[in-house]
């Protein structure tokens, strides 16, 4: 099970499933019946279709199947925050800062700040104080970006 | 199946909406209908979970119904968040113009954090390789004429967490 978690050869997609993951990707009807409509979209059978989604989630080709929702709207906070770790405390300072459950999406990246994670939470002022209790346990400043405008992708990449 | 009739209408009216949202979290079930499984667990009828549905699809709660590639797992393995420091009267525009960049997936305007962090526009680019992405991106300043704009490519070395957090969201950098 976790063996292929960490699989580290790429998956392979076929034709069908790149056709299914690149046309999802626009979004999906909101109709009784969604399958049915995209798979004729797709000369695949509805079956077919929900047996190759069901394969790509468990393959982890896809992380998520289903509403995207805009935290902020649902009264929830988000933001993207960044620290300057020192090389040798690397990898304390991430085992400290992923023990945070609001912590997402944690990247080691290239610059003097070093680490990058996004923070979602239940209410905007959780933000401040998940951040406060970061520089805690880190003992590091925290610098928060948070979003202040999106700028809408017209198109999504294709697989 | 669970004892409909002797539901408040009222309290029904309002703890359902909750309900179907935190069901709606996990994902779309993989069903014929999809709406139906969940009108079920939710005591609600297919028509009204659709109404909701629709309802915060237009409210902007929720931004689209799809679904969010892992594109490391499909090989795609360099990761670029490319940020600019752009004049604040241009920033909207150039962030326009690289959100219609099909090889952008995402793309923000963000506060600087002077002195460390001068950059103000933030943009993904994913490819299979790091060449690929600079590729890409040299395009991209050639086309939109970026190059007196100071930038800079952070490529993600390692990945240490890629879930987590309570909201469904998007490949956010």
């Amino acid at each position: 099970m976790s063996a292929h978690r960490h699989r580290p050869e790429p998956v392979e997609l076929d034709a069908a499933d790149r056709r299914i993951v690149n046309r999802l990707q626009d979004g999906l009807p909101l109709v009784e019946r969604p399958y049915v409509a995209v798979a004729a979209e797709l000369a695949l059978s509805e079956g077919e279709l929900l047996y190759r989604l069901e394969r790509l989630l468990e393959d982890g080709v896809l992380s998520r199947f289903g509403p995207m929702y805009h935290a902020e709207r649902l009264g929830g906070g988000l933001t993207l925050a960044a620290l300057e770790v020192p090389e040798a405390d690397f990898e304390r300072v991430t085992a400290a800062v992923n023990a945070f459950p609001e912590v997402a999406h944690n990247y080691r990246r290239d610059h003097r700040l070093n680490m990058w994670f996004v923070l979602a939470t239940e209410t905007p002022e959780r933000i401040g104080e998940t951040i406060a209790a970061i520089e805690a346990a880190t003992g590091l400043a925290v610098f928060n970006m948070p979003k202040q405008e999106e700028f809408h992708v017209r198109l999504h990449l294709p697989v | 199946m669970n004892g409909l009739t002797s539901t408040d209408t009222a309290s029904r009216a309002s703890a359902c909406p909750e309900r179907l949202r935190s069901l709606l979290e996990r994902g779309l079930p993989l069903t014929e209908r999809p709406w139906l499984t969940l009108a079920e667990q939710c005591g609600m009828s297919e028509g009204e979970v659709l109404a909701w549905v629709e309802r915060w699809q237009r409210e902007g709660l929720i931004k689209r119904l799809g679904l969010v590639v892992r594109h490391h797992a499909l090989g795609m393995r360099a990761n670029a968040m490319v940020v600019w420091d752009l004049p604040d009267d241009s920033v909207a525009e150039v962030g326009r113009q690289l959100a219609a960049e099909p090889a952008v997936t995402l793309c923000y305007r963000r506060p600087r954090r002077l002195p460390v962090w001068p950059y103000n526009l933030f943009c993904m680019i994913h490819g299979a390789r790091r060449e690929r992405v600079l590729e890409a991106l040299d395009a991209i300043v050639g086309r939109h004429g970026l190059q007196h704009i100071p930038h800079r490519v952070l490529f993600s070395l390692k990945a240490y967490k890629q879930c987590g957090g309570r909201y469904a969201r998007e490949d956010q950098p």
